[in-house]
C-alpha cells in the first residue's frame, strides 16, 4: 500500500467542520489554502477549551488558572519546538505571525549590523512581508536590497544568486516556499552558501509549514518564520525560530511586561530567553492551537500529506493545463501544491467571481508577490492552492467551473 | 449558471469587454487621470476632451481591467459623449446609486448603463464599475491619480 492510499482523506474532511457547507446552492470547494487553511475540530477545541475552562494570564499568577494556563502555553511551545526540531524551546519565540517574525529579525538583528556598502539578499519571488522589512532596514542603515532573480519557469536563477552572494552580503532571506508560484527553493543549498560568505539566513516558512517536514538544525538556517493560520492553526500567531547565540546577543524588539527579569528608572534587565522577545500578555489561545495544530499535522505525518497534496497538484495540472487559453504560472521542477494560472482575454477578477459562484474559492491576484507577476508581465493570476483535506472531486471541480468561465467569455 | 450571474455577465457587457469602444490615449486630452484599484492591481487611464461649448466632446480610456470595468469604461465613454459637466457629474451619481443599490434611479439619466444593475449583487464588483467613472471626474476636477477607497 502507498503512502497516498494509507492517507484517508474522507476521515481528514469530516474533521474540518467549515468545509462542510454550501456556497451560492453548491458545495463548498476550499482552494484558497495558500491563503489561509481552514481549521480541525482538535484545533477549535484546543482554542475553546482554553476560553471555557483555562483562560487566565500567563507567568504570573500563583492561581490555578494562571498556572494551568501557562502549561498548556508552554507545552504547545514544545509542540512548535518539535514541529520544527529546534534543540530547545529558548529557541521558540511566539509571534503575531510570520510578518512579524521577520520585522523583529530585520530590526532587532540585522539592523544594528549593516551599514552602507552592505546588501541584504532575497529574491524575486518573495511575499512583499520578506521584501518591506529589508526596505525599512536600507532606508534606516543605508544598505542595499539585493534580488536574486528567477527563471521562467518560477524557480530561482542559483547561478545568478552565487554570483549576487559576495562578502557584501550581510544577509540572506528567502522563502523556504513561493506562495504565488508554489516554487519549492533550494534552502539549504542557499543557507550552506551564504554561511560560507559570512552570511546569516532567515527562511521564510510560511507556505512550507503545512507542506513540507521542517528541521530546522538539518538545515542550519539562522532563522525560520511561520504563521500558524497557514497550517492550520489561528490567525494571529505564528513562531520564529532564532539560534539561541543570536537570540542572546540581540537586543529585544518591543518592550513590556514578561519580557523583563526587573525594572528600576536607573535600568531595566531584561527576561530570559524566549521570554525577552515576548513582551506583553500574548495570544494564549492562539499559541495553545497553534500548538494543536502542529501535532495535529504530526501525528498524520508530513510525508504522508505531501505525497497525498502532490498527486492532487499533479492530477490538476495535467487538466488545467489542457484547457483551451489557459496558462500555467509557474512550472518548476519541486512545486509545493499551488496552481497559478491565467487565461487568455480573461482578467482573474471575473475568473474569481464566476468560481465563486460555482463554490469554488480560489485567490486572484497579485498575492502580495508584485515581482513576481511583473517577472511575467501579468497584473495578476488566478491561484488555486490545495490542503491536506482537498480530493481529486475538488479538482474535477475547479476544471469545470474554469471551462465555464471559458465558454461564457467565448473562449474555444 | 446562476441567474445573477447571468445578469452581471450579459451580453451587452461581454460585448464591450471584447470590443471597447474610445479605448485609446488622446493626445490632446483637456484633462486626464489614472484610476487605480489597489485591491487588483487595475489600473485605468481616462482622457477627456472639451468642445468650444464646454461640453464632453470626446472621453476615452486605456489601460488593464476586469470585464466589468472594462465593459463600464466604454459604455461611459459612449454615454458622456455630447453631455455637459453637470449632466455628467449627474449620471455618475445616478450611476453610483444603481451599483450600490443606494435608493431609485432616474431610468432616463442613465438610459444603457442601466445594464449595470446587477453589479449591485456582488459588493466586491461595485469598485470594478465605478472606477472609470470615479477617474473621470478626477480627469474633469484636474487630479491626476485616483484610487479606490
Amino acid at each position: 500500500m502507498t503512502q497516498t492510499q494509507m492517507f484517508d482523506v474522507a476521515a481528514r474532511r469530516a474533521e474540518f467542520p467549515a468545509l462542510h457547507q454550501e456556497i451560492h446552492g453548491k458545495p463548498l470547494v476550499y482552494l484558497d489554502n495558500a491563503a489561509t487553511t481552514q481549521k480541525p475540530q482538535v484545533v477549535i477545541d484546543a482554542v475553546r477549551r482554553y476560553y471555557e475552562h483555562n483562560n487566565s494570564n500567563i507567568h504570573r499568577g500563583v492561581h490555578e488558572l494562571s498556572q494551568r494556563a501557562t502549561k498548556h502555553y508552554e507545552d504547545a511551545r514544545e509542540s512548535m519546538r518539535t514541529f520544527i526540531g529546534a534543540a530547545s524551546t529558548k529557541e521558540c519565540i511566539f509571534v503575531r505571525g510570520t510578518t512579524e517574525a521577520i520585522n523583529l529579525v530585520a530590526q532587532s538583528y540585522v539592523r544594528p549590523l549593516v551599514g552602507p556598502g552592505d546588501e541584504i539578499l532575497v529574491t524575486w519571488l518573495e511575499h512583499h512581508s520578506n521584501i518591506v522589512p529589508w526596505q525599512l532596514v536600507a532606508e534606516q542603515t543605508g544598505a542595499k536590497v539585493v534580488a536574486v532573480p528567477i527563471r521562467d519557469d518560477g524557480s530561482l536563477d542559483m547561478e545568478a544568486f552565487h554570483k549576487l552572494l559576495g562578502p557584501q552580503t550581510k544577509f540572506v532571506s528567502v522563502g523556504h516556499v513561493s506562495n504565488a508560484l508554489g516554487t519549492i527553493n533550494p534552502v539549504a543549498d542557499i543557507i550552506q552558501a551564504a554561511h560560507e560568505v559570512g552570511a546569516k539566513v532567515l527562511i521564510d516558512g510560511a507556505q512550507a509549514a503545512p507542506h513540507i517536514a521542517i528541521d530546522v538544525q538539518a538545515l542550519d538556517c539562522d532563522f525560520y518564520a511561520l504563521s500558524g493560520h497557514k497550517m492550520y492553526g489561528p490567525t494571529g500567531v505564528g513562531l520564529l525560530y532564532g539560534k539561541q547565540e543570536l537570540l542572546d546577543a540581540m537586543p529585544p524588539y518591543q518592550g513590556g511586561g514578561d519580557m523583563i527579569a526587573s525594572v528600576t528608572f536607573e535600568g531595566t534587565t531584561y527576561n530570559e530567553l524566549p521570554a525577552k522577545f515576548e513582551a506583553g500578555t500574548p495570544n494564549i489561545a492562539g499559541g495553545i492551537g497553534m500548538g494543536a495544530a502542529a501535532e495535529y499535522l504530526m501525528e498524520i505525518g508530513l510525508d504522508a500529506i505531501a505525497a497525498h497534496e502532490h498527486e492532487l497538484l499533479e492530477y490538476a495540472t495535467a487538466q488545467m493545463a489542457a484547457l483551451p487559453g489557459l496558462k500555467l504560472v509557474g512550472t518548476a521542477a519541486e512545486k509545493a501544491s499551488v496552481l497559478s494560472f491565467t487565461l487568455d482575454g480573461i482578467h482573474p477578477h471575473d475568473v474569481g467571481s464566476l468560481l465563486d459562484h460555482e463554490g469554488v474559492a480560489i485567490r486572484t491576484g497579485h498575492h502580495c508577490a508584485q515581482p513576481v507577476m511583473d517577472h511575467f508581465q501579468v497584473p495578476a493570476t488566478n491561484r488555486a492552492s490545495f490542503g491536506l483535506y482537498n480530493t481529486k472531486d475538488d479538482v474535477d471541480a475547479l476544471v469545470a467551473a474554469t471551462k465555464l468561465v471559458i465558454e461564457i467569455f467565448g473562449g474555444a | 449558471m446562476d441567474p445573477r450571474m447571468r445578469e452581471l455577465y450579459q451580453e451587452t457587457i461581454m460585448g464591450h469587454n471584447k470590443a471597447p469602444h474610445h479605448f485609446h490615449a488622446m493626445e490632446d486630452a483637456d484633462g486626464q487621470s489614472l484610476g487605480h484599484n489597489p485591491l487588483c492591481g487595475d489600473k485605468l487611464s481616462v482622457y477627456v476632451k472639451y468642445a468650444a461649448d464646454g461640453t464632453i466632446e470626446e472621453a476615452s480610456f486605456l489601460g488593464e481591467g476586469c470585464a466589468i470595468s472594462k465593459a463600464s469604461a466604454s459604455m461611459m465613454t459612449d454615454a458622456v459623449a455630447g453631455k455637459s459637466r453637470d449632466e455628467t457629474g449627474a449620471m455618475y451619481e445616478a450611476f453610483h446609486k444603481l451599483v450600490t443599490r443606494d435608493g431609485e434611479v432616474d431610468k432616463d439619466t442613465l438610459g444603457k448603463l442601466r445594464v449595470f444593475a446587477g453589479v449591485g449583487e456582488f459588493p466586491a464588483r461595485v469598485k470594478c464599475a465605478a472606477l472609470p467613472w470615479r477617474t473621470l471626474m478626477a480627469a474633469m476636477e484636474g487630479e491626476d491619480v485616483v484610487a479606490t477607497e
